[in-house]
């Protein structure tokens, strides 16, 4: 499987980056290359083989029904939470207008 | 006068318990190192007050006569992945410029508990993607090692650049690193220091800025094998904010560290014998396996059949998970916005993450999103996932038949900053050797073997099961005590 222009355009649309036909154009060739050389996970033999998704054998736990059982993950942090937003308003993410 | 910047974790720390000197004169002559040596662009911030503060903390502790901890009085590099209360942590992107954490990550905070203090935040690769430590924002760490008879800059490895440049060059006793693919052991390998990622899950990834997160692991990296025992410790232990934290005991891999191997096999991967690896590389290899001979172990020949496979697969992987990871840099909850005038909300997304990427970051986010999207998920990130599952049966065979496996680290020794950057792929095949055991999640481990005849140094990588780190630093211990690598970059910063 290879990428053209428009692959390339529309993954980027999906992945919210914002690029030139400049940029497009230099990583269709680079995208390419990187596919190519995967496609020979294709020849492994995987019948019967479950996808591994998590490597050391390790069950999910379940917290105590508590809240803010860990003050450093729990509520009341309204103002650490934005300190570091571009724009907070009114105790809120500020983010441009998304109703017409 | 002790020159105490060659000094390493365990002679400080017992240096300051014992009396023989302060952890704030310590602290200050790192301090000055660090600050001498900006030309090797190894730190984005430094912080000698968190150091000498720390230093006076461990100071008072003694002469109070309480206890000094495991780390009591060392200062130490932290790379920029891990936030730090108040001080900028940036995975060296644009995007993070300025952002300062409201809350520290566990590894961090163990440190310091430990009695640790800061020197400053480690340059890196960006997000931690990279082999040679040229995709930071804030431009590239050179390593303190130059080529004999040359002074082109070269590369210290990556993504820890930052950190294996600051310990060779002594500018710290020990920093800490990540490692994804192969990001703690390629740099250390490339600088002639000792790094070891442990098993997954050892290491809290809670507060560790996130590249992929079933490979990302923290670990030391330091100048012998002890002191890699002794941070490691200070660094594990189980943490409920983590959902993959082990939940085990620490081992007191310090106290248990033994170069007695006898009874032990130690495992050649035949299929590690690849072509394109350095003649240096394959003849420190086979020193290699007489040193752990000699040490008392049993060499015997195994056999990992989807060793080839292990790349490409880490390849699918890892950037599909980054591609979902770093969803969570839109300018609206921290970092970097970009909204041009009359910009709505996608816009601004777009713009903003243009502006706050860098090239490569781009390009794993690309091929994450195109594996995982609708039409072709099965074949590659399902396939990917599968050949995952048999590199890791690979290992789980091997181990029927030896206790821990000796390869290279790296495929050639380091290379100048630059030489590799026109073809991404041939960047990507520097990890070959490293990325197999980062599928799996074993704990590896890189030891200076010695020098190539270009005078720059080759690491030797010790892989072991699951949960063993103890045995992966023995090997480590045994190699170190006969290589007796003591070789050090001549200061020309």
């Amino acid at each position: 499987m290879s990428v053209d222009k428009q692959t390339v355009a529309k993954i980027a649309g999906l992945a919210r980056i914002k690029m030139g036909d400049e940029q497009l154009e230099a990583l269709v060739p680079e995208l390419n290359n990187i596919l190519d050389w995967v496609e020979q996970l294709g020849e492994v033999d995987v019948s019967g083989v479950e996808p591994m998704s998590a490597v050391i054998p390790n069950a999910l736990r379940l917290r105590a029904d508590e809240v803010d059982a860990d003050p450093k993950t729990g509520g009341g942090k309204r103002d650490e939470v934005l300190a570091n937003a571009p724009a907070a308003e009114h105790g809120f993410f500020g983010v441009p207008k998304v109703i017409e | 006068m002790t020159d105490f910047t060659e000094l390493g974790v365990k002679a400080i720390r017992d240096g300051v318990a014992g009396g023989d000197f302060t952890a704030r004169e310590v602290a200050e002559s790192f301090n000055a190192a660090v600050a001498g040596a900006a030309q090797l662009n190894a730190f984005i911030v430094t912080t000698p007050e968190h150091a000498l503060a720390a230093a006076d903390t461990a100071d008072k502790a003694r002469a109070d006569g309480k206890p000094l901890g495991a780390m009591g009085g060392v200062p130490i590099g932290m790379k920029d992945l891990f936030a730090t209360h108040g001080v900028q942590t940036t995975a060296a992107s644009h995007i993070l410029e300025g952002f300062s954490p409201q809350y520290e990550s566990t590894v961090s905070q163990n440190l310091w508990d430990a009695g640790a203090g800061m020197l400053g935040k480690l340059n890196l690769d960006q997000f931690a993607m990279g082999s040679s430590n040229e995709t930071s924002h804030f431009g590239n760490v050179s390593s303190p090692w130059q080529k004999a008879g040359s002074n082109a800059a070269m590369s210290p490895g990556g993504s820890s650049g930052g950190s294996s440049t600051a310990v060779a060059a002594r500018l710290a006793p020990a920093a800490t690193g990540t490692d994804t693919g192969g990001s703690i052991r390629q740099p250390a390998a490339f600088t002639g220091i000792c790094g070891i990622k442990p098993t997954y899950g050892r290491c809290s990834r809670w507060g560790v800025v996130a590249f992929a997160s079933s490979l990302d692991q923290a670990g030391p990296m330091a100048r012998s094998v002890e002191d890699c025992a002794i941070m490691l410790g200070a660094m594990a232990g189980f943490d409920a904010k983590d959902a993959t934290s082990l939940q085990m005991d620490v081992p007191d891999w310090e106290a248990a560290l033994s170069s007695d191997l006898k009874g032990k096999k130690v495992g050649i991967p035949r299929e590690y014998r690849m072509d394109g690896t350095d003649d240096a590389i394959l003849a420190s290899w086979e020193q290699g396996k007489e040193w752990l001979r000699d040490a008392g172990a049993e060499i015997v020949d195994i056999s990992l059949p989807h060793t080839k496979y292990a790349l490409p697969a880490y390849y699918i992987i890892a950037p599909a998970e980054a591609s979902s990871n770093l969803a969570r840099y839109d300018g609206v909850r921290y970092g970097l916005r970009d909204l041009p005038e009359g910009a709505g909300l996608q816009d601004m997304y777009a713009e903003t993450r243009a502006a706050g990427f860098g090239d490569e970051v781009k390009r794993r986010i690309l091929i994450g999103t195109y594996v995982l999207s609708a039409g072709f998920y099965d074949a590659y990130y399902t396939q990917a996932q599968k050949v995952r599952a048999l590199v890791s049966r690979d290992f789980d065979n091997a181990w029927n038949e030896c206790d821990v496996i000796l390869a290279p680290t790296t495929p050639t020794a380091s290379f100048p900053l630059g030489s590799l950057n026109d073809d991404p792929l041939t960047m990507y095949l520097n990890d070959v050797f490293a990325v197999p055991a980062s599928l799996a999640g074993l704990p590896a481990m890189s030891v200076p073997a010695g020098l190539n005849p270009d005078g720059l140094p080759l690491g030797l990588q010790l892989v072991g099961k699951a949960f063993d780190e103890q045995t992966v630093l023995n090997a480590g211990l045994a190699i170190q005590e006969r290589a007796g690598f003591a070789a050090k970059p001549e200061k020309w910063w």
